[in-house]
This record gives structure tokens, sequence and C-alpha cells, in this order.
């Protein structure tokens, strides 16, 4: 065993991040400009009905039965399993629409079908949950700036505001490109992937602020390599960990939060990355240096550090 | 001495731990399928001899059933599955006819020692238990006219007692009042009067050309005070309809300024729920008018069930629904459905003077429903929907008025037994004192719900089966104390979220997961730091001191920030989303409490006041 950490030459790949980082955010902003999201029936409004079959159901036999019971421009598709399947409707309110659908479909059909979900959003309450979310982020974003920039430094709060818009982007692009449906629960895992990339910005941050104040003679760069492997066991076996269990739940947790799994493992994956690269990354480009983290005179930092 | 607890911590931590213990264990007793009575009003309650008829009837059928308790005026029959429940129900409502409600429940089993200390198993949202999800808008607009329409004639009254001549009094688009005079010193005494009698309004004066206006816009303060009555009085009305209804466990709650929420577990009739909780309906009792009246002081309405067919009324009210104390549905002579009704006092004595001067003469019953027409226009390339209320009123009935009518009497001519008995069942509950609106149904099947709970805990278990297995092989004796901090974290989780009697839901069950996946992180780092200062060459006693140590700023740093987002997450997100932060937000808390005090008893126990040489991490 050696008596000391190995240090990875981190920052020297810094350059080819940058670019890395760079090109995924362009990707991410172009598909978003281009192809917009999929937003699900929480933010569009209209409705949804989900029947279940009990063998495999005929998506063009469906789509030609609600054509001729007169409902128009429905959208069909299987969801999860190809005995289940959604339908999405217009945007007027039908008290009877799941009966009516249902009813529909069984015509002419041996098998029963079952109405297993039936939902409606008006498109005020959409438009005011769009809003309201983007808010939220906004919102989420600078309160944790304010508190980054008071247990720490403002560089930091802006390298940690920085890594979070970053990883919420591509999140967000990941969904845009491959048009996965955007619901309720995708915003909330990005909320959750806020706080978890966080989580880890934060990690390497604190052990970054430790090292300034400890090694007296090291470079601010050879600083962030020392810090950055120190705490690189730890960011691997966390991201792990989440990532076995958001495995799980993407596998077994069934359709319903398959959307939320999915963002959740997109956005571990670039938190973990962007906690490395970009946070750190960014400190350097803002130049941070030994004087920016001498303690106050009042030491009021030592005295929660030594809390138990 | 170096990690060794005081006794007193190490006993605190047990504490905590049989506490959690205590309160998580509810979860464990399943439900019972049960069927629920209650009386549809005071008089119809549920006592012992009802109980005995119904259990009586029970055993005639050959249904078996577990208990029957009676708890509260009410009474729970609870069944082995879910078959006899249904076919139970059916049984009971035979027996007990209309004035009982009749509901499906699912009745917890906690022990009663338990529920003594406020124990009691999490409850699951209608994305895991089945049911409906409403959320209804309040139509203020026409809250605040219908209120000003009292004002008008208010201020009529009050004009012509004092003799102030008017021309006219007008509603205008922006909901002021224009009272019109024919000259302004009569229109500057009216100011005076009406400002000395109302200080909800704000008054201002306007001539134009020759014609001298009063215009009078409601306060702020009023307006509010308008609306914020209009939403308890329909909280209290839908209340009292779910009631009806018959539903175990029902939310109404308000939400937002002008919006309420209406959650039915179970419900599964959707239609018909929406029919009775939507509907804005009254009645109006009016005399038909005679044939020499002016047109000025009549109306002319059409029939509700032969389209075309008129009648002409007169234009006072002689009562409305309001007036109605009890209705019941029932059958006529010839088997044609009608609706008793029984007024309250001041509603009889209203309806016998009116009569007494009006027999031979006939009396309409208008059925009055508030609706709306949904426009969807195009505006700057944006689609707009646009509500566009509307009153709809027609004649239900029109019979001659055979003697004097009194607090009781029956209103015929209605479609069929289900509309007499949904009639009566509105009368009963109460009209809504402003129209609502369906802005947001969710509606969750019972199969798709229990498949939702099976695929949730499937994910759950094997999430945490391999957590369990990657702690241990990555950190050997220190992953095993890590993973019994971590199963005492979930049951923390769940005895905090039975004590705030928190709603479980699919993303909470999520929310479950990713906590579970989370939580070792605070072990992670501890475990880390404590290898690193092993390679520093510091001693194992100190280096697991030091490790616990530095590592409890980061973790705090940390979990705080993410509290903030989920904290966010809470105040903005509705239902699921919501059990989603609640998860979330708590299990950060119990993991740093395993993570950093639980773990650090069980590294204290097991290596604490000991020489070691080397640590199994």
């Amino acid at each position: 065993m050696s008596n000391q950490v190995k240090t990875y030459n981190f920052m020297g790949l810094r350059k080819l991040a940058t670019i890395f980082s760079i090109i995924l955010l362009l990707v991410s902003i172009g598909s978003l400009a281009v192809r917009g999201l999929n937003f699900g029936l929480d933010f569009t409004g209209g409705s949804l009905v989900e029947v279940g079959y009990e063998k495999e159901a005929d998506l063009n036999n469906i789509r030609l039965q609600l054509q001729s019971a007169g409902f128009e421009g429905a959208t069909v598709q299987t969801f999860g399993s190809s005995n289940d399947i959604m339908i999405r409707l217009g945007s007027a309110h039908d008290p009877k629409l799941g009966d009516k659908v249902l009813a529909a479909l069984q015509q002419g059909e041996t098998q029963n079908i079952e109405l297993r979900r039936n939902e409606f959003v008006g498109a005020q309450v959409g438009d005011e949950l769009r809003e309201q979310g983007g808010l939220g982020l906004l919102l989420a974003l600078f309160m944790i700036m304010l508190y980054v920039a008071f247990r720490f430094q403002l560089k930091f709060s802006v390298g940690a505001v920085v890594a979070l818009i970053h990883d919420v982007l591509i999140v967000v692009g990941f969904f845009s490109l491959f048009q996965f449906e955007f619901d309720l629960t995708v915003l909330a895992a990005i909320l959750a992937v806020i706080g978890y990339s966080l989580n880890d910005t934060i990690v390497v941050a604190d052990r970054i602020r430790e090292n300034f104040r400890k090694l007296r003679h090291e470079l601010p760069m050879e600083i962030m390599n020392i810090s950055l492997s120190q705490t690189l066991s730890r960011t691997l076996m966390t991201s792990l960990t989440t990532l076995l269990v958001l495995v799980a739940l993407a596998v077994f947790g069934g359709e319903m939060i398959h959307g939320f799994a999915i963002a959740l493992l997109v956005g571990v994956t670039v938190g973990t990355y962007s906690s490395i690269y970009v946070a750190a990354n960014a400190l350097i480009m803002m130049g941070i240096c030994k004087e920016d983290l001498i303690p106050p005179p009042k030491e009021d930092q030592e005295a929660i550090d030594n809390l138990p | 001495m170096l990690n060794r607890y005081p006794l007193w911590k190490n006993l605190l931590i047990i504490f905590i731990l049989l506490i959690g213990a205590l309160y998580a264990s509810p979860n464990l007793y399943p439900e019972d399928y049960a069927v629920q009575l209650s009386g549809n009003r005071d008089i119809h309650q549920v006592d012992q001899p009802l109980m005995d008829k119904v259990t009586s009837a029970l055993t005639r059928e050959g249904l078996s059933f577990k208990a029957a308790e009676l708890v509260d005026k009410s009474g729970l029959i609870r069944f082995a599955d879910g078959e006899t429940q249904l076919r139970a129900k059916k049984v009971i409502s035979t027996v007990l006819g209309e004035n009982y409600i009749v509901a499906l429940n699912l009745a917890p089993t906690t022990p009663e020692w338990l529920e003594n200390i406020g124990a009691g198993p999490m409850k699951l949202g209608l994305d895991l238990r089945g049911g409906v999800h409403f959320l209804l808008e309040v139509d203020m607009a026409t809250a605040v006219a219908q209120r000003l329409d009292v004002y008008v004639s208010e201020i009529k009254v009050k004009l012509r007692e004092d003799k102030l001549r008017y021309r006219s009094v007008d509603h205008r688009e922006d909901g002021s009042l224009a009272v019109k005079f024919a000259d302004a010193a009569t229109r500057d005494s009216a100011a005076v009067l009406l400002r000395k009698d109302y200080n909800e309004f704000v008054f201002q004066t306007d001539d134009v050309e020759n014609a001298n206006f009063l215009t009078i816009t409601l306060t702020e303060r009023t307006t509010r005070a308008i609306e914020d009555y209009a939403i308890k009085q329909n909280l209290t009305t839908l209340r009292n309809r779910v009631n009806e209804l018959g539903v175990a466990e029902p939310l109404v709650q308000r939400q937002g300024r002008n919006r309420i929420v209406v959650q039915l577990p179970g419900v599964q009739d959707t239609a018909a729920a929406k029919r009775i909780i939507g509907k804005t309906a009254n009645l109006e009792f009016r005399l038909e008018a005679k044939p020499d009246d002016s047109r000025g002081l009549t109306e002319t309405y059409e029939f509700r069930n032969e389209p075309g067919r008129k009648g002409v009324l007169e234009k006072d009210i002689i009562i409305t629904g309001s007036s109605v104390s009890n209705a019941q549905s029932t059958f006529d002579e010839n088997g044609q459905p009608q609706v008793s009704i029984t007024l309250d006092n001041k509603g009889g004595q209203l309806m016998g003077r009116t009569t007494r001067n009006a027999i031979k003469r006939r009396m309409a019953v208008l059925f009055v429903e508030y609706k709306a027409r949904t426009l969807v226009e195009t505006v700057d390339g944006v689609q707009v929907e646009r509500r566009i209320p509307y009153i709809e009123k027609k004649i239900i009935s029109l019979a001659t008025i055979q003697s004097v009518l009194g607090n009781q009497f029956r209103i015929t001519g209605l479609d069929g037994a289900g509309e007499s008995s949904e009639l009566a069942l509105l009368l009963r509950a109460g009209a809504l004192a402003a129209p609502v609106y369906f802005v947001e149904e969710r509606t969750v099947g019972p199969s798709l719900g229990a498949e939702n709970i099976q695929q949730g805990v499937t994910s759950v278990q094997i999430g945490f089966a391999l957590v369990l297995i990657f702690m241990l092989v990555v950190y050997r004796t220190f992953g095993l104390l890590a993973n019994i901090a971590l199963c005492v974290n979930l049951v923390l989780l769940v005895a905090v979220m039975s004590l705030l009697s928190a709603t479980l839901t699919l993303p909470g069950i999520a929310g479950i997961v990713l906590t579970v996946g989370m939580a070792v992180d605070a072990n992670v780092l501890i475990f880390a730091r404590i290898k690193e200062e092993l390679k520093n060459g510091l001693p194992p006693q100190s280096a697991i001191s030091a490790g616990f140590d530095r590592a409890f700023t980061t973790i705090l740093d940390a979990n705080i920030t993410t509290l903030i987002a989920a904290v966010i997450l809470f105040a903005m997100g509705t239902g699921p989303v919501k059990g989603f932060a609640i998860t979330l937000s708590v299990g950060i808390l119990t993991s740093m409490f395993t993570a950093i005090l639980v773990t650090r008893a069980l590294v204290n126990l097991t290596y604490g006041g000991r020489k070691l040489k080397s640590l199994s991490i």
C-alpha cells in the first residue's frame, strides 16, 4: 500500500473536456431549438386514456376503430408492454371519454379490454405548470448559489451553478434529442439531479478548499488534481451505488416512472463528470488562488469544522 | 477514550430506533377489505340494532365476515377477500335502502395499542390505490356577479324608499354597477345616501352628455371576501355531495386562490362522480303568469323534456333550492319517479303565503343549471381556451296548485328514476355558490394501482439488495455496519412518513429508491476519509475518529443543498411529485442521522477501546 493517494492529472485533459462539454451543450441547445421537447400531458393539457388488452394489441386496427368512432387526431402508442395502449386526444373535456373510447374499441373485439387510466389536464393548468416548473428550477439554482456563496466563496458558487446548468441542459437536451416524453416526473428527476450533482460538486469543492489551505507550495492546478484524485474513489462509489438503484428502477419500476429513471441515469452520469471537469475547470478559469480561501480572521469556519 | 460513545448517547440512539420501529410497524399489518356504513342525515344513524340487521342479512346470504364494528356513528364490516366485499356491498345496500351510505373501504388492521399512541400505516396515493382525482376551478367572476345582482335589487329598493328617481341600474363589462340619473343633484344625494350604508363600495361620479352616472365598484377587500365565501360554500357543498356518494376517506381541499382538489380513492364510476360533483343545479319555484300580466313582469322558458313547448312565468321567485331541508326520490301511485321535498321553516311560510292566494293557478318548477361553453380561439398565433358561462333554466314541471302548500310537497315530471334520485341528492347536498369547471382529472384503475405498488416494491428490493452487496464487497466489516445503518434508515424513513401521515405515491417510492442509493454516500465519504487517514499513517483508532470528524462538514453541506432542491420541489409540486419531494427530504434527514450517528455507534461498539493493528475497510 502506498503512503499517498495516487494523483491523476485530471486538469491535463481540461481543454479536451471543455471541448467535449461545449459539443454536448451545443447539441442539446440545437436539439431544443429545432426539435423542442416532447411535452407530456401534464404540460400540454389534453386527454389521455390507457387501456389494457389481454393479448397483444394491433395499433393500426385501434387507429381505424377510433377514427370510425369519430375520435380525430388521436395518437396511439404502446405503453410499456404491447398489451398496454396509450391514447392521447385533443383538449376538450369530456367526462365520459374513457368509457366512450373503451366502448369504441370493444366493438367487434372478442378479448376483454380494461380501462386502466384516464387523465385530463386543462390547457391552462398545463401552461401554469410549465411556468411554475421553469420558475422552480431557477429558484432552486439561485438558492443553491446563495448557500454555496455563503458557505464557500463566490467563485465556488459560480462554478457549482455553471456545473448545474451544464447538467440540466444536457438532461433536457437528451430528452429533446430522443423525443422521450417530458412529464412532471421528469421535471422532478431534474430537480433531483440538481440536488445530486451539487452534492458531488460540494464534496469536491470542500476538498479543494481544504487543500488550498493545507498545501502551501503547490500551484492551483496541482491542488485541483490532488483534490480530485483524493475524492475520486468516493465519487465513483456513490455514483455506482446510485446508478445501481436507478438501473433497478428503470428495469423493474414500470412504465410510469421510466422517464424519471432515465432522466436520473443521464443526470447522475453527467453530474459525476461535471463535478470533476466542469466545476473544477470553471474555478481554474476564474483564476482561483489561495487568497480567495484564506479563512477570515475570526476563524468562524474552524468552529463549524470541528463539530462532531 | 477514543471512539467510545458515552452510555447516554448509545441509549438515546437505541431509544430513537425503538420508537422508529414502533411507528413503522403498522405498515406490516395487511389491510382488510371492508364495507363502511353511515347515515346520510342526522336522523338516520347507524346503531347496534341496525348492525344486527345487516349482519343477519349477510349470514342469511351465506357471506362470512371477519368483524363488525360500530365506531363514531358509522359501522365497519371486515371481510376476508375483495369478492366477498363486493357481494356484501350489494346485499347491504338492498337491506338499508337509500337513507344510508354504503361504501367500499380498506380498513387498517393496526392493533389498538398502536393506534392509541398515534401510529398508523402510510396512506397510499391514488396512483397506488386506484381512484379519481379532480381539480376544479371555481368561477369567481360569476360568484361576484351573483352577489352584485343582490346589491342591485337592494340599491333599487333603497333609492325608491328615499324617493330618489333613477333611470336605470346596469352591470358594466368591468364588473361595476352604473346607476343612471336624470340630474346631477339627485345623483349626488343618492351618492350621499348609499355611501352611508355601503362601505364595501367605491363610488365615482361621471357625467356623459346629458346623463349623470354614479359608478359603483366593489372594493378589493369585498371582492376577496366574496371569493373566499364562494370557495368555502363550494367546499361545504362538495363535501356533502362526496359524502352522499359514499366514498371512504375522500379528500376535498382548497388549492391556491380559486381551485379545489377532490380525491376519491377506490371510485371507478367517474362519470357518475363527475355528474354529481360538478353540477351547479338549483331549483326555482315560480307561479305561472296571468294572461294579463305585463311583459315586463314575465319570462318565457322552454320545457326540459318537451322541446318546443314553452311556459310564461312570473319574474318573482317564490323560493329556491336553498330552502330545501330534505329531498327523497320516490315513486307516485302510477310508478312515475318523483321527488318528495321538505322545506325549512322560512321556505314553508313563503310557500304557504304565496299558494294561499293562488289556488287553481299553476306553479312551475324551474331547473337551473350553470353551464359553460368552451371556445378555442387563436389569438396572436396562440391557441387560447375561453369559457363562456351561461345559465340554462328549463321548466321541469308546471302543475295546478290544488291546495295550500306547506312544508312538504312533491315534484313530478322527471325523466326517470335516475334523474329523480340525482335531483334529490343535489337538493339535499345544497347548491354550489359558484359554478365549477374541471381543469384536471386523473383516474387510475385498481389493477394498475396494484401493479404500480408491486413494481415499486420490486425495484426497491432489488436496488436495496444490489447496494447492500456492493457495500459489503467494497468495505467488508465497515460495509456490513453501513448496511445495518441503511436498513435502520429505511425503517426510520417509513416511520417518519407514517407519523406525518404523508401519502406514498409512485414517485414517492422512486424517492425511497433514490434515497437508498444516495444514503450510502455519507458512509462512503466517511470510509474513504478513514482509508485516507490510514494511508497517511494514522493509527486505526485515530483514523476512525478523524474520518468521522472531517467528513462531517462535507456531509452537512452536500445534504443541505439537496434539501434546498427538495423543498422547492415540494413547494411547487402537486400530487405525486409532492410525494417524491417528501420522501426525498425525509430520506435526506434520516440518512444523515443513520450514516453519522448510527454507523458511528456501531463502529464504536465493534472497534472502540481496543488495540487495533488494522481495519477491515
